[in-house]
């Protein structure tokens, strides 16, 4: 069966490019939406937000690579964003950072292989007077040490 | 004056970022003085004001403002909210803690603009920004203060605000390569002139304008534009937020007198270095500027003092030749974002450059050769001789680049990398110079 939307993530779609002049400028949006409703922006979504937008599929393949936040490959359920950043590299987030390696085995940019964990490393998260620190979805992470990264692995393991 | 607060003023008044509690906190109180107002006396207001761009480059808003062309048919207010400059953590907090100021802040500064439509450009990791934005936004639609047409002295006014997610790039907190984002288009920035207030979002006269830099002008409406002049300095008016990072006993985002002296944040707000500690080197305005070394605290931090005072020692070259900033000046450091890095005597600086080398080599947007090639190699080089791997020469290498990279950019990103590289290497040679010795032993 082809890709398509659900009714919920149309009407979003049709709220959100009434917000803007032109269907290009509702491109960031629309991909944000799609990514929450498929998982990935891999490139048969990217041909569907082309139709939906229409929009050439190259315009659509060329901004989806160039940003960091669309996946092109489905991520696991937990998203570990860790900033290594001057601010957090000073207080031990390459630290924190090579913990969560280890804990989990795997390299950053590698999601685990029962799809709960995907491993970022950062640039700066905008959250420098707490270092070091990690986003995951909403929820920021601050003050971090190898100690308080175990308790949150354990707990958003939970959650999965 | 020290404890005069703006933007931060309601900080610590629990769920302010909701409406009900911000009106009782009298948010939207700016609107009516505002709409009593024709817009041009509201431009002149913030000219008085003093008020500078808190983004990085401290243009002077009302003059930035006065750009846009007297018969622009249709203007457009974007808000920078991609704040991303490492060592900057102030508008994510403001945001946060206070989103119906910064609301209340574009309201006016469109009207006085003639703006029907605004966007706030959201950094795209700030999902939980984002979720108060939105909520924050939804409820001044609501109440009628966003997209109800409100009496004004300029007639029937309404405002269109729209948060608008990015998706992660740095670049995109360069204006022209925001603008390109918003248009749904990769974020590479746009040559320069035209400037936006001419030909900007949609090919209309556009205004870019950083988050706190906003805030600010509902309290210049109420008390005015000569008031908070008088809180700053001669030629900057108001507060300054400073973002105290990296090795302090008491970090936070601090909202300063303009002008404190660096020491006086580090040792007084801060409480000085962790562990007792000497410090050896800050960074004074995000990973962009050029750093201080522990002779040059006693500067006050304050856009201009910055940019000349004679106590910070110019960027070199090589050991004997000053840096160009064309027009025969020099440059000696910036007041940029207010991401102050502080670093203890401990630190070890290659790495430091490396990292800061690291990020804007991700960061670079691919569009020009310098930058893109550069930003690469300074990485490379920065990364072995960090690693302890230097070789003879590469101190010069990595200068050659960075005055090959500097000035020959669409975008101020090229110069983001190139300034910090020639600053460690004017300041803190002898460490790099060691370093390489060690290597060769």
């Amino acid at each position: 069966m082809p890709l398509a939307f659900s009714d919920h993530a149309r009407r979003r779609i049709a709220q959100t490019r009434a917000r803007y002049p032109t269907a290009q400028a509702a491109l960031l949006p629309v991909l944000h939406i799609a990514q929450e409703e498929f998982g990935d922006v891999g490139d048969e979504v990217a041909q569907l937000v082309a139709e939906t937008l229409q929009l050439p599929y190259a315009h659509v393949h060329g901004v989806v690579t160039f940003y960091t936040m669309y996946h092109r490959h489905k991520p696991g359920k937990h998203v570990l964003m860790v900033c290594t950043n001057i601010s957090c590299m000073l207080r031990g987030g390459y630290e924190v950072l090579h913990h969560i390696q280890k804990r989990l085995g795997i390299e950053p940019g590698q999601t685990t292989p029962d799809q709960t964990f995907t491993l970022v490393e950062e640039e700066c998260l905008a959250a420098c007077a707490n270092a070091p620190m990690m986003i995951c979805g909403e929820n920021y992470y601050l003050d971090l040490d190898p100690q308080k990264v175990d308790q949150i692995l354990g707990e958003l393991r939970q959650r999965a | 004056m020290a404890d005069v607060k703006i933007v931060t003023k309601n900080f610590g008044v629990p769920d302010m970022n909701r409406m009900e509690v911000a009106l009782k906190h009298d948010a939207y109180r700016a609107l009516d003085r505002a709409f009593a107002l024709e817009p041009a006396a509201l431009v002149d207001e913030v000219k008085k004001s003093n008020l500078r761009g808190r983004g990085g480059a401290g243009f002077a808003t009302g003059m930035k403002w006065g750009f846009i062309p007297k018969d622009a048919k249709e203007v457009f207010l974007v808000v920078n909210a991609d704040e991303s400059e490492p060592g900057t953590c102030k508008d994510r907090e403001l945001m946060f803690y206070d989103p119906h100021l910064l609301i209340e802040g574009i309201i006016i500064s469109a009207y006085a603009l003639r703006a029907r439509r605004a966007y706030i450009y959201l950094r795209g990791e700030m999902m939980r920004e984002h979720k108060v934005l939105v909520r924050a936004v939804d409820d001044a639609y609501q109440k009628g203060l966003l997209g109800t047409e409100r009496k004004t002295a300029a007639g029937p006014f309404a405002l269109e605000l729209t948060v608008h997610r990015g998706a992660g790039a740095y670049i995109c907190g360069e204006e022209t390569a925001l603008l390109n984002s918003l248009e749904g288009q990769r974020g590479w920035p746009r040559l320069k002139p035209p400037f936006p207030a001419i030909k900007g979002l949609f090919g209309q006269p556009t205004i870019v304008n950083n988050v706190e830099t906003l805030m600010n002008v509902p309290d210049i409406v109420l008390n005015g534009g000569e008031w908070f002049a008088k809180l700053g300095t001669p030629k900057s008016g108001g507060t300054r937020i400073l973002c105290m990072s990296g090795h302090l006993n008491r970090p936070g985002v601090y909202e300063l007198r303009m002008g404190i002296p660096l020491r006086e944040a580090i040792y007084e707000v801060c409480g000085g270095v962790r562990g007792g500690s000497q410090v050896k080197c800050v960074i004074p305005g995000g990973s962009s500027m050029p750093p201080l070394d522990a002779s040059e605290l006693d500067v006050p931090m304050e856009f201009d003092a910055l940019m000349t005072d004679p106590r910070i020692k110019e960027v070199e070259v090589r050991p004997g030749v000053k840096f160009d900033l064309g027009g025969g000046r020099t440059l000696r450091t910036m007041a940029g974002s207010g991401g102050v890095v502080v670093m203890n005597e401990h630190t070890d600086l290659t790495k430091v450059c490396w990292r800061i080398m690291k990020f804007y080599a991700h960061e670079s947007c691919g569009q020009c050769t310098p930058c893109r090639e550069g930003t690469g190699w300074l990485e490379r080089v920065t990364r072995r001789l960090a690693e302890g791997a230097g070789r003879p020469g590469d101190l010069e290498l990595c200068a050659s680049i960075a005055h090959g990279i500097a000035g020959n950019t669409i975008c101020p990103l090229g110069d983001a990398a190139a300034w910090p590289m020639l600053g460690f290497l004017t300041k803190f040679r002898p460490e790099f110079e060691a370093k390489i010795q060690r290597a060769a032993a």
